[in-house]
């Protein structure tokens, strides 16, 4: 087995110094009704090429969104990611390190993570930012909880337009732990209704902008809402490239800033790996989930980096620790610290607009077409339409002419049938839009 | 004759009294100083060239950002020299032996990472057309089977991101099947003293108390106490197994009937299944759910923390509460159920936004697929002996927790340092001097001044007794009580000497902010 190092000689040699006859002899002490004679009944070993070649023949069963024209947003979003992101987080230093627990010998992720908590609380325009959680849904959730802890309240609504799938992610989180939450249905155009049912038991309000809709909302009412009560406002982001063009969060009054960073760096990867990311207010920071990285010296004064704070983690507090969560997203981190690097902010400025350009221009062709109504008169790279025909229906047709144009809101919420939310980004060419208007044409007809 | 890039003057080593000079750049020929990304980049500075842009009316509702962002680029070159050399400030398990008790740094294959960056798998949306996805969810659904079947359990959550988000799906799991029974007086966990922290605080993300359970002088979960702390509130035990000292708990087909004779449910924690496959499946041992870590035990990378997975397996009696997605198959065709009004049974919820970790679904099949039923059998023996014969051959300098025969990993505890001035810490930050990652300290909590040592299987016998002379010999230093010095200094070779964590701590600094500001 090219994995294994140990040869029959040497595993002899071993069990003479151990001082017992044969490898069952180390196994002793599991009871004999569970001890399993012979192999486990799946395949036995295969060579490199053989397992390759089955692999690929499975990918190949996938039809990729590079293959032909693409437009699906929905909370990921597939742009161009330089090469140089990649090469960099498969060297061995970064792919095959541990948590940075030695910081001797741990300097270059730690600084990593400090930049890249600099790099997402410039982002947001937040004081503070965390070293990661496993994606925008959970970092949502771990939202909602923090706020509960932060202001000793066990209520909280999410508001129209937050993601169905981070709705209900937070709403598992809070199920056992008491905590009322109130969630907005999902539909176009903005709802303010949840201002009028804060009070003084609410922790949180959650909106997220662009919503999932593509809508971009001005968070400062909610923001002056929330803190009329003595709550918090949460805002949530899935689509990190929006920062380029529009406010941040923070500063539209924003005390926690959660959200999805797989645009920058990480890729779509079917749903997973992600990048949760997650800011807060300095006052708040004690409160916060998840590894923090913190600067300090060395017994020589020189400047290095630790993970700190962990008197809040589930290591050092167990019952009483602000957040379960241990392993993070570390080498999503790092690629999307690099790739934020590469762009700076004047690239990362030209990104968006480039992406908010394409978004304009697809939706003026689409809205175009007979019976289709543009719903999101703002948006950045993802807005809806109103179709004549069921979306998921017109999504399939569209399949046929290798067209994967949109996702039809229903997939995401029960009874938007109509509602096709489409996404366009700096990969998307003008044959692909062209393609796509052809096919969503044909698919009406 | 080739032209030396010396111009042909060969160079002979001359003796020299210096022993460390202080260069003017900070560096150390290899070992070079690095900024911050902030300190070096600039914001108007760019390493990605754009298309022209088109130059529409923007439709952005007047949420322009009008005010600085502040973030810094660089070019290419300047990027790949600020990452590289930060890169060499790392150790990694392809540099050396990395004995994480308990993390299991074993080798990560690299074809894995080549399958995972397939475009099928890699450039995939998670919401695309299911009919578009085939490929991607028969993948999830074998990979679901090899889970099943060596853990000879009957089904599978995938979704969970990290060992400690299984172990929340687990214990949701068992408080969705106590609500349904309307058990409503069962919330009390019992816990060892032993267990990693994610047990503790993921049980009260689930409303549930915890009951400490106290270990046996043998390190294994001390029956007497258990058996008086047994009740009719009784949620559950969350026991890892092997325990956290490396040791199997022998009577664990008791614990689960005990368990289940106050109707309360047994959650395993699956970190060291490691330790296991091929030779014990944990559905035989009783337990109604346990997490993978698929990056310990089937060796996606760790990547500097992460990212993980955590597939928990469910008893026929949680089943029917695990969470949203599912995988189904009928006929040739796969699909995953997404929402909870489409499952069968009285799904919990949903636990992320997706399907779980794809990009380490692939690497762990790929794994699974190259080693085969027998390849993972020999993986967890030679593992088991890789541990025992480190304890074997540092059993007489340094001082085994429990001693016996131990399972993957070999727990240490500080008695033989005992008046030496050196300390478990001291002893570890030398191991660094030497070449070496440390092993875990302090933990298990159970033990004193605990070295917890895992090998795994990927170390060959020459490396092993390398590791194993270098050990014996800082054991030998550190008894002697002449080279405290050098304990307390280090380490003295790494890229920064001791870090000050108090500091750190004290006074929070978590970002970067301009000198100007």
């Amino acid at each position: 087995m090219r994995y294994l190092p140990l040869n029959t000689n040497d595993r002899n040699a071993m069990l003479d110094v151990v001082g017992v006859r044969s490898i069952d002899d180390l196994f002793l002490d599991v009871p004999k009704s569970a001890r399993i004679d012979g192999l486990i009944d799946l395949p036995t070993h295969q060579t490199e090429a053989q397992v390759d070649a089955a692999m690929t023949a499975l990918a190949g069963k996938n039809r990729a969104a590079g293959a032909g024209p693409f437009f699906i947003g929905g909370g990921a979003y597939r742009h161009h990611i330089p090469s140089s992101v990649d090469h960099l987080i498969q060297r061995s230093e970064f792919l095959t390190a541990y948590t940075p627990y030695q910081p001797e010998i741990s300097q270059g992720t730690l600084q990593v993570l400090f930049e890249f908590q600099t790099q997402v609380a410039m982002l947001t325009g937040m004081e503070v930012a965390n070293a990661s959680m496993y994606d925008g849904s959970t970092a949502c959730g771990e939202a909602v909880l923090m706020a509960c802890r932060a202001k000793r309240r066990k209520k909280a609504y999410i508001a129209s337009g937050v993601h169905p799938h981070y709705s209900a992610t937070t709403k598992n989180v809070c199920k056992f732990l008491d905590i009322t939450l109130d969630i907005a249905p999902s539909a176009p155009s903005r709802d303010s209704a949840v201002l009028e049912n804060l009070d003084k038991d609410t922790a949180a309000i959650v909106v997220q902008s662009p919503n999932v809709f593509g809508e971009i909302v001005d968070l400062t009412p909610y923001a002056e809402a929330a803190h009329a009560v003595g709550a918090l406002l949460i805002a949530v982001f899935t689509e990190p490239v929006a920062f380029g063009a529009i406010k941040s969060p923070g500063e539209m009054g924003a005390d926690i800033v959660v959200g999805e960073g797989q645009s920058i760096g990480v890729g779509l990867n079917y749903g997973g790996p992600y990048v949760g990311l997650f800011a807060c207010r300095q006052k708040l920071v004690r409160q916060m989930p998840g590894r923090v990285c913190g600067e300090t010296i060395d017994a020589e004064g020189n400047r290095g980096y630790v993970l700190t704070l962990s008197t809040r983690e589930q290591h050092i507090r167990r019952e009483k620790a602000t957040s379960n969560i241990c392993t993070n997203s570390g080498l999503c981190t790092v690629a999307f610290s690099i790739h934020m690097s590469l762009l700076g902010e004047a690239g990362l400025r030209i990104l968006a607009q480039i992406n908010h350009e394409k978004a304009c221009q697809l939706a003026d062709m689409l809205s175009a077409i007979d019976g289709v109504e543009l719903v999101t008169d703002t948006f950045f790279n993802e807005f809806t339409l109103r179709l004549p025909k069921p979306a998921h229906e017109v999504v399939e047709a569209m399949v046929g002419n290798n067209v994967l144009g949109g996702l039809a809101a229903s997939r995401l919420m029960k009874g938007q049938d109509d509602l096709l939310i489409v996404a366009a980004t700096e990969t998307n060419c003008d044959e692909d839009m062209n393609a796509f208007v052809s096919a969503l044409t044909e698919a009406l007809s | 004759m080739s032209v030396m890039n010396n111009q042909g003057r060969q160079t002979t080593p001359t003796q020299t009294a210096v022993n460390e000079v202080e260069t003017v750049s900070g560096n150390k020929g290899l070992s070079q100083r690095e900024l911050l990304i902030f300190e070096v980049g600039t914001p108007r500075r760019t390493g990605v060239d754009f298309p022209e842009r088109i130059g529409t009316k923007n439709r952005l509702g007047g949420q322009e950002r009008t005010s600085e962002i502040g973030l810094p680029g660089l070019s290419e070159p300047e990027i790949m020299r600020h990452y590289v050399r930060l890169s060499q400030k790392n150790y990694a398990i392809d540099l050396g032996v990395y004995p994480l008790g308990s993390c299991t740094m074993k080798h990560n294959p690299r074809l894995n990472e080549k399958v995972a960056r397939l475009a099928g798998f890699a450039d995939l949306h998670p919401l695309q057309p299911q009919s578009t996805t085939q490929g991607a969810i028969e993948l999830m659904g074998t990979l679901a089977h090899w889970i099943m079947t060596l853990t000879g359990m009957p089904a599978v959550a995938m979704s969970p991101k990290a060992g400690a988000h299984g172990e929340l799906c687990g214990m949701m799991a068992i408080r969705a099947a106590l609500d349904a029974k309307g058990a409503d007086h069962k919330r009390r966990v019992l816990v060892p003293e032993s267990a990693h922290g994610t047990n503790p605080a993921t049980a009260v993300q689930c409303g549930f108390t915890i009951d400490s359970i106290p270990a046996t002088d043998d390190g294994r979960v001390d029956m007497d106490a258990l058996k008086a702390k047994l009740g009719d509130d009784v949620a559950g035990i969350m026991l890892t197994n092997p325990n956290t000292c490396g040791l199997f708990e022998r009577d664990i087909i008791e614990i689960a009937e005990l368990i289940h004779g106050v109707g309360g449910y047994f959650y395993c924690d699956g970190a060291n299944f490691n330790a296991l496959v091929g030779r014990v499946r944990p559905g035989d041992l009783g337990i109604d759910a346990m997490h993978l870590n698929l990056h310990k035990t089937f060796s996606t990378p760790h990547g500097g923390g992460g990212p993980g997975a955590g597939p928990t397996v469910l008893s026929d009696a949680l089943s029917p509460f695990a969470p949203v997605p599912r995988i189904e198959q009928e006929g040739d065709t796969w699909k995953l159920v997404e929402d909870v009004e489409d499952a069968d049974g009285d799904s919990f919820g949903r636990m992320t936004a997706f399907h779980g970790q794809m990009g380490m679904f692939t690497r762990a099949l790929t794994y699974m697929m190259s080693h085969g039923s027998d390849g993972l059998k020999q993986a967890t023996e030679d593992a088991v002996l890789n541990a025992n014969y480190i304890q074997a051959s540092l059993s007489d300098v340094m001082s085994p927790a429990f001693g016996g025969i131990c399972m993957h990993e070999a727990l240490f505890d500080d008695s033989f340092l005992k008046g030496s001035g050196v300390e478990t810490l001291d002893f570890a930050k030398a191991m660094i001097d030497e070449g070496y990652h440390p092993m875990t300290m302090y933990f298990p909590l159970v033990v004193h001044g605990a070295m917890l040592i895992e090998p795994t299987e990927s170390e060959s016998k020459a490396e092993l007794d390398r590791f194993i002379a270098v050990m014996r010999s800082l054991a030998q230093k550190a008894v002697s009580g002449k080279h405290i010095d050098m304990f307390k200094a280090a380490p003295i070779y790494a890229p920064l000497r001791r870090l000050d964590e108090t500091q750190a701590a004290r006074k929070p600094v978590l970002r970067w902010t301009s000198p100007e500001a």
